[in-house]
């Protein structure tokens, strides 16, 4: 699929334009349908296509695992911490009035820290799954690749002692 | 009319769906169907005026979870093996549904105003969305301010069944099992000495 003009250039187009749509479903989800849940779902769908158009190895370098873990665990520290920062304002847990001193913007300050909280942490557990299962495939290949090497080394070997070859043509 | 005409349209294709995929046993196949189940039911929640669960249906049910079976499939064989009908699990399983469809008639008349769903916290949170939250649209506000905690909970659910998926597959296992006077060291040396002893036996 990688040698794709068409499927490329679609790519090219669609991949930021699915991201502008994720962050719209996640930062308006006040107004309309939508909300962190559905956003991350999408934003990760853009990291998928690219993983299958330009390969596992490409999406890799483009999102490295290291920081889209730190994602997962940023989320839910987020969303915890909000709890966290109305508490230390005085009042309950997760009670966004406390945040601010006009009570609307306090809840919609609090609302979007911690729909921004499951976005991330939704988006960066998609990845990260779609990432170790196609990785685990990669990986089953190249321990499949191997053994056949080895086992067309051995036959080699084997026939260069002049003992007759057995599975000489896996490789 | 119409609208009975669409409900009964949605309804029959799930149930078709439902029972061609009862009797498929290609995954793929089985992947696709559950797909279009999902992409059916968002479809179904859209008519019910749910268009925050039909969202979530089809990026979700649809969308990803497609995906995310379709990159387990390419780790286990292709077709379901073949077995026989559990005469205990479906036997529960038709006496619960049917036990369902008898109850279906003491339920409230759909969309009915004086339901007990529609006459407990539903009125303040409808009527609190607006006036005290300030955010027109009732179910994030009754998702993110007036459960945050279930929220809260959905979201370490998903962080943490992400973490033990990864555990089990990228490959973080036990370190093997060490005879005395091994380190980890010493498997990984043996490793590389096979190795190079096959090379050399080719050479």
């Amino acid at each position: 699929m990688q040698d794709d003009p068409v499927i490329r250039v679609v790519a090219k187009v669609l991949i930021p334009t699915i991201m502008l749509f994720a962050l719209y479903v996640q930062f308006h989800g006040d107004y309309g349908p939508g909300g962190g849940f559905q956003a991350g779902v999408i934003f990760a769908a853009a990291l998928v296509l690219h993983a299958v158009v330009f390969g596992l190895h490409r999406a890799r370098q483009v999102w490295p695992m290291r920081y889209n873990l730190m994602g997962v665990s940023a989320g839910v520290l987020l969303y915890g911490g909000t709890g966290v920062w109305s508490m230390l304002a005085g009042a309950n847990y997760l009670d966004y009035f406390a945040l601010k001193a006009d009570p609307k913007a306090a809840q919609h300050l609090g609302i979007l820290l911690v729909e921004f909280g499951v976005g991330l942490t939704v988006a960066s557990v998609m990845v990260a799954l779609f990432f170790a299962f196609a990785g685990r495939l990669t990986h089953i290949r190249l321990v499949a690749k191997t053994a056949a090497h080895e086992t067309a080394e051995a036959g080699k070997a084997a026939a260069d002692n002049g003992a007759p070859a057995r599975d000489g043509d896996a490789g | 009319m119409g609208m009975f005409a669409v409900n009964a349209f949605l309804i029959f294709l799930l149930v078709i769906i439902a029972v061609v995929a009862l009797n498929v046993h290609r995954l793929f196949a089985l992947v696709m169907l559950s797909g279009a189940f999902s992409l059916t039911a968002a479809a179904q929640f859209v008519v019910l005026d749910a268009v925050d669960v039909a969202f979530t249906e089809a990026a979700v049910g649809a969308g990803i979870s497609t995906v995310l079976a379709l990159a387990t499939l390419s780790l286990v064989p292709r077709e379901e093996k073949p077995h026989a009908i559990a005469p205990l699990p479906a036997l529960i399983a038709v006496a619960t549904g049917a036990l369902l469809m008898v109850s279906i008639g003491d339920l409230p008349q759909f969309g009915a105003a004086d339901a007990p769903v529609h006459i407990h916290v539903a009125p303040d949170y409808i009527s609190g969305s607006e006036k005290l939250i300030g955010v027109p649209n009732v179910v994030t506000s009754v998702l993110a301010s007036y459960r945050g905690y279930d929220t809260l909970g959905e979201t370490v659910v998903i962080f943490t069944a992400a973490i033990a998926v990864l555990l089990i597959l990228a490959g973080w296992t036990r370190a093997p099992h060490l005879r005395d006077g091994e380190t980890e060291n010493t498997h990984i040396a043996q490793n590389a000495q096979d190795r190079e002893d096959g090379q050399k036996d080719a050479g």
